[in-house]
């Protein structure tokens, strides 16, 4: 009995002294990499996607590729860093206010669309880019020229996602919608034909139309079916940084690098992006 | 806070009602299931035996993920196989709940397998001597003993299996979890109060369950 109460509490002791070392860390992290100037080893962190081929994506020999990513290289390099200098952090689509409300990233460069909820929370720069949600059919598919063609269809989305609510609610609300966690279960269904379309932002089925194991297997449907404006994601309030970021994203188009990222990340899929925005947010 | 709540967009008990008809299903499910199992696992023929034994070990150590996954991927999608269902909805259902099923029914064969240890072996000698075959002695004799002395394992397991429902969203089944993601997506301002009503819910429907079943439990194991 001596020995277990000995045991529990050095267990109790070690949990505490595991999360006072825990909280340290973080608050630390935090005022490191929340500063522009930062710390000693001076680094931005930035949340991208890492599964999103085109846009951001994380290889296996753990390298970062896409137009996200290389739109978030420039932008740090206009702030002063330089590419060893950058951290890159997944972003999953839900935690993305949180982790720049934390100070866990000093930008969110994410396929993340502007919005007024999401600007209640935070800040965005930009847009950098403009997208629209789209369809990815079969190459050898015509029957989809409109979104009410949708009603009869069997069509997939990734679970939860702006995408799929707007099939549910606006677009075509009797259409036969399945989720899935993740684009690549889709494109399955959509190869052997257990369903007919697959919907998301056109730009990120372009990359996945243009990956070496899909190619010629699909196309995009081109609808148009919503404007998704690509903002960078900033801490609310502060308007510095936010000031420097569009001119660094004004200086990339104005320079040529923003056509020459577009054409590196999206031409192998013969998508016709649209043309660079204009800046909308901010001074 | 919880305003969101009342923005109508979101049926959160459409949801949860969801989640309790998967666990409904293969709750009944997997019994039927898990029964069958442990009969064979203490069945004289040794291929039955082999077989459940094999079932068992190897579905058990399959996570959940995959096995619905695989049955959605795999049974639906590549073999087209639907189980009668028409919408990708119906189907996914009846999907999950084939999952649930073979997972769950593992843990619950275990389970009565336990609870047929319990059973005196004089007892299933004296119905061997009275003549009755071993269908008979395991229907009749052995099982009702057995079923009283695990209720409350098979509880565990039934709460376990709620709260299992929830990887059914991983096939796009319009359960809770699905929901949460959705809100997730849209709420993500407030996305301590979307964690703390799914808790919430999930605590509501496995609690009661573990009180009830837990003084049934009380009520009618065998006294030795």
């Amino acid at each position: 009995m001596k020995v277990f109460k000995a045991g529990a509490a050095a267990a109790v002791a070690a949990v505490l002294a595991l999360t006072a070392t825990a909280c340290g860390g973080s608050s630390d992290k935090a005022s490191s990499d929340g500063g522009a100037s930062g710390g000693a080893k001076n680094k931005i962190v930035i949340g991208i996607k890492f599964d999103q081929p085109g846009l951001g994506l994380k290889t296996p020999d753990g390298k970062f590729t896409g137009f996200d990513v290389d739109v978030a290289t420039y932008v740090a390099k206009e702030l002063g860093y330089q590419p060893d200098q950058i951290e890159f952090k997944q972003a999953v689509s839900a935690e993305r206010e949180n982790l720049l409300a934390n100070g866990d990233v000093k930008l969110v460069v994410a396929t993340y669309t502007i919005n007024d909820k999401r600007k209640a929370k935070v800040d965005f720069a930009g847009p950098y880019f403009l997208a629209h949600q789209d369809l990815l059919v079969r190459a050898d598919d015509t029957s989809i020229t409109k979104a009410e063609d949708l009603n009869k269809k069997k069509l997939c989305s990734v679970t939860g996602s702006t995408s799929a609510q707007n099939v549910k609610t606006k677009l075509a609300p009797e259409a036969d919608l399945q989720e899935f966690p993740g684009y690549s279960e889709c494109l399955t269904g959509l190869e052997n034909k257990a369903v007919d379309a697959l919907t998301t932002d056109d730009s990120i089925l372009a990359g996945y139309a243009a990956q070496e194991k899909n190619k010629g297997k699909f196309k995009l449907a081109g609808l148009k079916l919503s404007n998704e404006p690509y903002g960078i994601g900033l801490k609310k309030g502060d308007t510095e940084l936010q000031t420097k970021v569009n001119a660094a994203l004004k200086k990339m188009v104005s320079d040529g690098s923003w056509q020459k990222a577009v054409d590196a990340n999206f031409g192998p899929a013969n998508y016709k992006a649209e043309p660079a925005p204009q800046i909308t947010e901010g001074s | 806070m919880f305003d969101f709540l009342n923005s109508g967009q979101y049926d959160v008990l459409g949801a949860f009602w969801v989640t309790v008809q998967l666990t409904l299903y293969s709750a009944v499910g997997s019994l039927i299931w898990g029964t069958a199992l442990a009969g064979m696992r203490v069945s004289p023929v040794p291929l039955m035996r082999a077989f459940g034994t094999a079932y068992v070990n190897i579905v058990r150590n399959i996570p959940l993920t995959l096995l619905v996954l695989g049955c959605s991927l795999g049974l639906y999608q590549t073999l087209s196989i639907t189980l009668g269902g028409g919408t990708s909805k119906e189907v996914g259902f009846r999907l999950a709940i084939l999952g649930l099923i073979a997972y769950t029914g593992t843990f619950v064969c275990e389970a009565i397998r336990s609870g047929i240890n319990t059973v005196p072996v004089g007892q299933a000698e004296a119905a061997r001597a009275l003549g009755l075959s071993f269908f008979q002695v395991l229907t009749l004799i052995v099982l009702p003993q057995a079923f009283r002395a695990v209720i409350a394992p098979l509880t565990n397991v039934l709460i376990a299996l709620t709260k299992n429902t929830t990887v059914a969203a991983t096939i796009g089944v319009a359960e809770a979890a699905l929901l949460m993601k959705e809100m997730l997506e849209n709420e993500s301002d407030a996305i301590f109060a979307v964690f703390a009503v799914f808790a919430l819910g999930f605590v509501l429907l496995t609690l009661p369950t573990g009180l009830l079943l837990g003084w049934v439990a009380k009520r009618v194991a065998v006294k030795r």
